[in-house]
């Protein structure tokens, strides 16, 4: 293939204790696309999506950003290389403001001597730029940007952190199960936020039981299977049900699909 | 745009407006319980308020005198700065034992510099400083690194650190007079100027900058936006980039700074330098404090005001009992039923979103 992915990963393997999560699992993104994963629960897709999102380090093998052999001992490395990660348990932190959460870990600090001196949060900038991310996204019914996400519906937590990644994501955006929570108006927001995502060139890993919503905006469906990848399909050439089909073990995967 | 599904097809019609409610049905209790959950040091404010006229009219214009009142501000000094320590801990979800007898090994390293061995004061402090916060590093390291429970880590160096505190000094005390004679520089926060009647020692002010500049830090910068992050949800925290272990390993060690700044203030109290403080119940005041100010013991929620707050109850509470000629163990039992008071109250501001 003349394309050259933009993260690969080789051989993975990841045991916890005599249970193994991922036994040589093998994963390729391509710039500009929309993967998603699927798999039976347990098929180990959290492990895999944790591995290159620095949030689990791997036993073996090899992950590969843009051609460079990387090892991310933490979600703040992978961060930095411009991975960002939605992840299923959304990690927010229930009595921080909306705003303190999305620039966790990143904060902006006041220009001039209030900032570098007494390092003073920039909080309006903070507020405003969360503000303006979560209108995007169309999370109109979040009143106050200031109030903690404790207060907030399960669907708008989900919002806060699906914005955060989308707007700081400069590689690739990871979504783990990003619609799971939202009712029918927010999952089609997220959809839309994927395809834009898509269109400013940048790749999205989506993880998802929801085969509507993965053969409607995947690009290429990897589906993992007891740890490892079983194969790679093009959504218009199969339907939902042979996916499901595949992920179950009920059908053995196509010859050539396994050389994508 | 996504291809939409026949049933989403309406959504482009969808109100676009930021939400708004009528406030009307909402239920008075129902907006002192948001009102408390946005406010967290509300709570020992009204209390001490409350605790301040209570026994101001039980005693009359005496308790009012600004005499009385300066004195309370002088008598929990070191709690107070105790309780600060205490409540950097108590956010991260933690608890720290061993903070009244890091106080008091602290206090004889620097009354043992400076008149033991004759060291000049100016560096028998910071060597004082320096043993508190390396009993607040080992206790921090045990935390993050060894990832035991804050309270067995805790309990065990409380007394591993009372032990050589006896052993180290011999159980013997430094005389106020010594003290005086050959570093008056422990003494400084017990020096005393009047505004008018009120009498303020400079430890007094050393706790209400310390609580202020620490309140400081705990909301305007991004560090104290991660203490309150790892006390909340740890992994969470750890998700969003947060180095949880180097905020904890930084919080203990403060803790410890601040515990033996809190020396250098009791010097200043108490004049003399006794080893045998240790048996003071330092720690259970300093968490008292804290717990009566708001300060969550499950961690991630509180401002550092409460503890203020909180350590000025119990001392109005004191005092004003004790002007009543009242048996000292009504302190004691009134202080019991303001810590569950405070606990109850801080669930029911928990369940705000529920």
């Amino acid at each position: 293939m003349s394309v050259q992915p933009l993260l690969t990963a080789r051989g993975l393997v990841k045991r916890y204790g005599r249970v193994i999560a991922l036994n040589n699992a093998d994963f390729d993104l391509y710039p500009g696309e929309i993967l998603a994963v699927i798999g039976d629960n347990g098929a180990g897709k959290s492990s895999l999506i944790k591995a290159i999102s620095g949030a689990v380090n791997p036993d073996e093998g090899e992950i590969q950003l843009e051609g460079k052999t990387v090892q991310f001992r933490s979600p703040m490395e992978a961060r930095d290389a411009g991975i960002e990660t939605v992840y299923q348990n959304l990690a927010l932190s229930p009595a921080l403001s909306i705003a303190d959460n999305m620039f966790l870990g990143r904060e902006i600090r006041k220009p001039g001597i209030a900032g570098s001196l007494f390092r003073m949060l920039d909080r309006s900038t903070m507020e405003k730029r969360a503000r303006d991310k979560l209108t995007e996204l169309g999370l109109m019914t979040i009143q106050n940007i200031s109030q903690s996400v404790e207060t907030l519906s399960g669907g708008q937590r989900q919002g806060v952190a699906v914005a955060r990644a989308a707007a700081f994501g400069s590689k690739v955006v990871i979504m783990d199960e990003p619609t799971a929570a939202l009712g029918v108006k927010e999952s089609r927001r997220v959809l839309e936020l994927i395809l834009d995502v898509k269109k400013r060139g940048m790749p999205i890993v989506l993880i998802s039981h929801n085969m509507p919503h993965v053969f409607e905006v995947a690009d290429r469906i990897h589906i993992h299977r007891l740890g490892r990848r079983l194969t790679v399909i093009d959504p218009k050439q199969y339907t939902m049900s042979d996916a499901v089909a595949f992920m179950t073990g009920a059908k053995k995967p196509p010859e050539e699909a396994l050389a994508a | 745009m996504a291809q939409a599904q026949e049933f989403e097809k309406v959504l482009s019609d969808s109100d676009k407006s930021v939400a708004s409610f009528d406030e009307h049905g909402v239920s008075l209790l129902r907006r002192v319980q948001h009102f408390l959950h946005g406010n967290p040091a509300a709570v020992p404010l009204i209390v001490l308020v409350l605790s301040i006229i209570i026994f101001g009219v039980a005693i009359g214009g005496r308790f009012f005198s600004s005499y009385t009142l300066t004195l309370i501000l002088q008598q929990i000094a070191v709690v107070g700065i105790l309780g600060a320590a205490q409540t950097l801990v108590i956010l991260t979800a933690g608890i720290d034992l061993s903070i009244g007898v890091v106080m008091v090994i602290s206090a004889v390293v620097m009354g043992n510099f400076a008149v033991g061995y004759g060291w000049p004061a100016i560096i028998a402090v910071p060597v004082g400083l320096l043993v508190g916060a390396l009993c607040g590093l080992l206790n921090g390291a045990l935390v993050a690194y060894v990832k035991l429970p804050p309270f067995i880590v805790t309990l065990g160096t409380w007394n591993v650190i009372m032990a050589t505190n006896f052993i180290y000094s011999a159980n013997e005390t430094i005389r106020e007079a010594d003290v005086s004679a050959q570093a008056p520089l422990l003494h400084l926060f017990g020096t005393s100027f009047k505004v008018g009647n009120a009498v303020l020692t400079l430890g007094v002010i050393a706790m209400v900058i310390l609580v202020l500049v620490l309140w400081y830090v705990l909301n305007h910068t991004a560090w104290g936006r991660h203490v309150y992050a790892v006390g909340d949800d740890p992994e969470a925290a750890k998700l969003s980039g947060i180095q949880t272990k180097k905020v904890l390993m930084a919080v203990y060690s403060l803790a410890g700074l601040i515990a033996a700044f809190a020396a250098w203030v009791a010097i200043g109290r108490n004049g003399s330098i006794s080893p045998s403080w240790a048996v003071t119940d330092y720690n259970l005041q300093a968490i008292t404090a804290t717990v009566i100010g708001g300060i969550s013991l499950f961690g991630g929620r509180g401002s550092i005001l409460g503890t203020l707050f909180g350590a000025m109850i119990v001392g109005v509470v004191s005092m004003g009992l004790n002007m009543l000629g009242a048996d000292p163990q009504w302190k004691v039992f009134l202080t019991g039923v303001l810590i569950i008071g405070a606990v109850a109250i801080d669930q029911w501001i928990r369940k705000v979103s529920a």
